[in-house]
């Protein structure tokens, strides 16, 4: 029997019409755990280099984590894996929701797409029948109502749906896949599963999923639970109110917004306002919020609630979460109502809340600076709220210049020409950032940037505070129950660092210091991912209630698998360079490893050269960041290294 | 039959505190898994979440006795302004709906409050919904001494209703000579 995964997945050849049930190996399990690390094997055997995104060839992978459907609190990520027609290089985004558990209990572990159809169709997976059905009924249909009509459809209320908008079925390059709750956003996945001619899959299973040592297993849950209880009564003093709980952030229980309305930036990202925030603006906010939201919801079997059923008179009720709350709000100097209005066309149509209001901001920017001229937004509305719907729809239904900004600021900068590369400001690896601009370079930061294969920080930072303490007394009051370190080095690197001096920012967390912290950083992520946990619950939060202590037993209880900290840390270590080896085998090189040229206002050149050369090292990376032949046999990749000496890939030859 | 004291296990609902979350399905089935916990089901759960998040239906719903046959007439409440689609509150595992029934066999369940020995403290439930949607009152009463059907027992009675008792008596019986 096969513990904690079900060791089967759908292999869905969209092309041919052709549904299989498929065993999976157990000594990739062993090997990569599950979810992102299974799923990135994948891509590297089955996804050569040379594959377009748009291509048939090109696999989209929704994958449940090796973990997803049992017991341990916050498990239910669904990780969608594939080639981003954004970046050309490896998107994995997830989402929370209850999708990936009910797969699961479905009798599956992923659902593998490849071909093309040529219709526009939809999967139903009931259990033991699969099948491949008409959608032309549902072209052009919103996420939320899409699912609403398939489970009425089906008389399945119980139903999981993952669907795509309109923008992913016009191959949108920043377009979701939406699951009600939760949405995986980043990377365009939504393009390529429009381009795949898929509209949405339908889960629904009600078969049970094994532990291997329940009694074990079941006494590390209740702990994590009770964990979670204690945690949640006593947020972290001296940090702000986002970073001192537990879950996603707090978006919509929280009311004030000072911190992030006077901190990031609006518009296109550029401009702050540190006034912004009054009394007033407070007050006519917490109206807005408090009328529209009906209820604080979560995501499978967690006691957390990150999420809102969004409730305004006049428009179809949507389910929201974490900043999208702003992101449209403050790329459009708009007020909190305006933003939550848009956000639930933006949902329908299926766009990611990051990318699409900064892809906006920008075209009015170009308009400003008369590179878009008067007939490129021919008929677009005086107010500035009106515009930004004018665009939006422009842009998912590929319309004039909205075709153009279809394929995010990077590309469509490229487009324009005239000067507009400059407007696309805020991109790493072509893909649009948190709208954040701030003074002194931070060196941890400054690598997470750089480096991190999720271009994404939210998903690549947490564990380590973002700034010291302001006195000591805090910062020993802070380390006292920090059980979570994987060494007590870090305490160290805690204890030294001050606002100011030689131990600030941009010197200190020095080189190593550094390289420490964001290599842990990075594997907390990377085993999240690879078993389908919340973020929200352990690599993004400080003291989260799983770390690389607990980790272990809780994966060999649930698996039956032998595992130690050491050996975790190894299937990590192998998952991250497996995917760094699909990058680079497309082409990824140091010259992209860099974060947006105005994150920080002070730069340090000879120390960001040093810390790069220095990361690569201690990852055992060349200095293009190319993994060498030794450090990928180490990690039992033997296949990669022979791969990148057929194709010539061997960067300064320091392998 | 005489008058016996009875201990009163009650669940107290709060439908406005649940977040949707389904920890009580999970942690249900885990429970009642043989051997426990070894295996989870939400389907096998014996409390099931009623929802549809875009009306904001939220209701925790026990299963309670088995109903044979449909109800010959249907309520469809309306609260503060929330239309609840018919049988929501009904505890019954019934011809009607696929709700508390084991997935393979098809047989109704039961919440039992989670008997088992050493007494837990509280259902399972109410000790995993840390939003206490959930939460755990005894009080006694006095009460008619009754006879108490096991598991199996429930399970024969509603098979016995749907085929009559004689063919479940004969199947057994076949049953039993094949042993
Ligand atoms: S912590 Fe929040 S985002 Fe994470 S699983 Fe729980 S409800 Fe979902
Ligand atoms: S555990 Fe509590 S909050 Fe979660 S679904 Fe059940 S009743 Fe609701």
């Amino acid at each position: 029997m096969r513990y904690a995964e079900t060791g089967f997945n759908l292999e869905v050849d969209l092309s041919r019409g052709n549904i299989e049930r498929v065993e999976t190996d157990p000594a990739l399990t062993a090997l990569h755990l599950g979810g992102l690390g299974t799923s990135i094997k994948l891509l590297w055997d089955r996804v050569p280099p040379e594959t377009d995104p748009f291509s048939p060839d090109n696999l989209l992978i929704f994958s449940s984590g090796l973990l997803c459907g049992t017991p341990a609190p916050g498990c239910n990520r669904t990780i969608v894996t594939t080639i981003s027609p954004q970046t050309q290089l490896t998107a994995y985004s997830m989402m929370g929701g209850f999708w990936a558990p009910e797969l699961k209990y479905a009798g599956y572990d992923k659902v593998i797409l490849r071909g093309k159809s040529p219709e526009l169709v939809y999967l139903w997976i009931n259990n033991d029948k699969v099948e491949i059905r008409d959608a032309s009924h549902l072209r052009g249909k919103g996420s939320n109502e899409t699912a609403e009509i398939l489970r009425r459809e089906l008389k399945e209320p119980n139903a999981q749906v993952a669907a795509i908008g309109l923008a992913g079925e016009n191959r949108v390059y920043f377009a979701s896949i939406e699951q009600g709750r939760s949405s995986a956003s980043r990377g365009g996945i939504g393009a390529v599963m429009g381009d795949k001619g898929v509209k949405a899959i339908v889960v629904r299973g009600t078969k049970d999923i094994n532990v291997a040592r329940p009694v074990d297993y079941m006494a590390l849950c209740s702990e994590v639970l009770q964990y979670i209880k204690n945690r949640e009564s006593k947020p972290i003093p001296g940090v702000m109110p986002i970073l001192a709980g537990l879950g996603s952030p707090q978006e919509m229980r929280l009311i004030d917004e000072e911190w992030h309305t006077t901190n990031f930036m609006w518009g296109n990202s550029r401009t702050r306002r540190k006034d912004f925030w009054t009394k007033e603006i407070e007050e006519k906010w917490r109206e807005t919020q408090e009328s529209a939201r009906t209820r604080l919801i979560s995501c499978y079997n967690c006691p957390m609630k990150c999420a809102a059923t969004i409730s305004i008179p006049g428009i179809s009720t949507y389910m929201m979460k974490c900043f999208s709350k702003l992101t449209y709000t403050m790329a459009a100097y708009s007020d909190l109502d305006f933003g939550f209005k848009i956000a639930q066309r933006a949902t329908e149509y299926g766009v990611d809340g990051f990318t699409a209001p900064q892809v906006m901001a920008f075209a009015l920017e170009l308009k400003e600076a008369g590179i878009l001229k008067d007939q490129d937004m021919e008929g677009i509305p005086s107010d500035s709220d009106g515009k930004f719907y004018w665009l939006l729809d422009r842009i998912v239904r590929r319309e004039g210049i909205g075709d153009v900004l279809a394929n995010g600021t990077y590309w469509a900068a490229k487009q324009i020409g005239n000067g507009a590369e400059e407007y696309a400001h805020n991109n790493i690896k072509k893909q649009e950032q948190l709208p954040l601009k701030l003074g002194m370079l931070n060196p941890v930061y400054f690598l997470m940037y750089s480096t991190g294969e999720k271009i994404n920080i939210t998903q690549i930072e947490g564990q380590f505070p973002q700034s010291p303490f302001l006195t000591k007394e805090e910062t020993e009051e802070f380390i006292r129950d920090w059980i979570h370190v994987p060494d007590d080095k870090f305490k160290e690197y805690l204890r030294k660092w001050e606002f100011r001096g030689e131990f600030s920012n941009p010197n200190y967390p020095d080189i190593e210091a550094s390289c420490d912290i964001v290599d842990w950083q990075e594997m907390m992520h990377y085993i999240d991912d690879a078993v389908g946990m919340c973020a929200g619950l352990s690599s993004f939060p400080l003291k989260p209630p799983y770390h690389i202590h607990n980790y272990p037993a809780l994966i060999s209880s649930a698996t039956g698998i032998d595992m130690d900290e050491a050996g975790l840390k190894k299937i990590t270590k192998r998952n991250r360079t497996l995917l760094r080896a699909v990058n680079v085998s497309r082409g990824m090189r140091r010259a992209d490893e860099k974060p947006p040229e105005d994150h920080w206002k002070k730069r340090f050149p000879e120390l960001e050269a040093k810390l790069l050369d220095a990361y690569y090292k201690f990852k055992g990376w060349d200095d293009q960041g190319i993994p060498t032949k030794d450090s990928l046999k180490e990690l039992d990749l033997d296949y990669v290294a022979d791969d990148f000496e057929k194709r010539g890939i061997t960067g300064n030859g320091q392998s | 039959m005489g008058k016996v004291k009875r201990k009163v296990k009650v669940i107290k609902i709060d439908v406005d505190k649940c977040n949707g979350c389904r920890a009580c399905e999970v942690i249900c089935s885990a429970f009642h898994a043989t051997p426990k916990f070894s295996s989870n089901n939400p389907a096998r759960a014996r409390i099931q979440l009623i929802h549809d998040a875009l009306k904001d239906v939220y209701l925790p719903v026990y299963a309670g006795e088995n109903a044979p046959a449909e109800c010959m007439g249907r309520g469809k409440y309306v609260i503060d302004g929330k239309e609840y689609d018919e049988c929501s509150f009904c505890r019954a595992s019934c011809p009607s709906r696929g709700v508390f029934k084991e997935p393979d066999s098809g047989l109704p369940l039961k919440c039992d409050m989670c008997e088992s020995d050493p007494p837990l403290p509280e259902p399972m439930c109410v000790q995993w919904c840390l939003n206490a949607a959930l939460t755990y009152e005894e009080r006694e009463e006095e009460a008619e001494e009754e006879v108490k059907l096991d598991e199996m027992e429930i399970g024969l009675e509603s098979l016995a209703s749907k085929y009559g008792l004689q063919k479940v008596t004969d199947a057994i019986a076949r049953m039993s000579k094949k042993e």
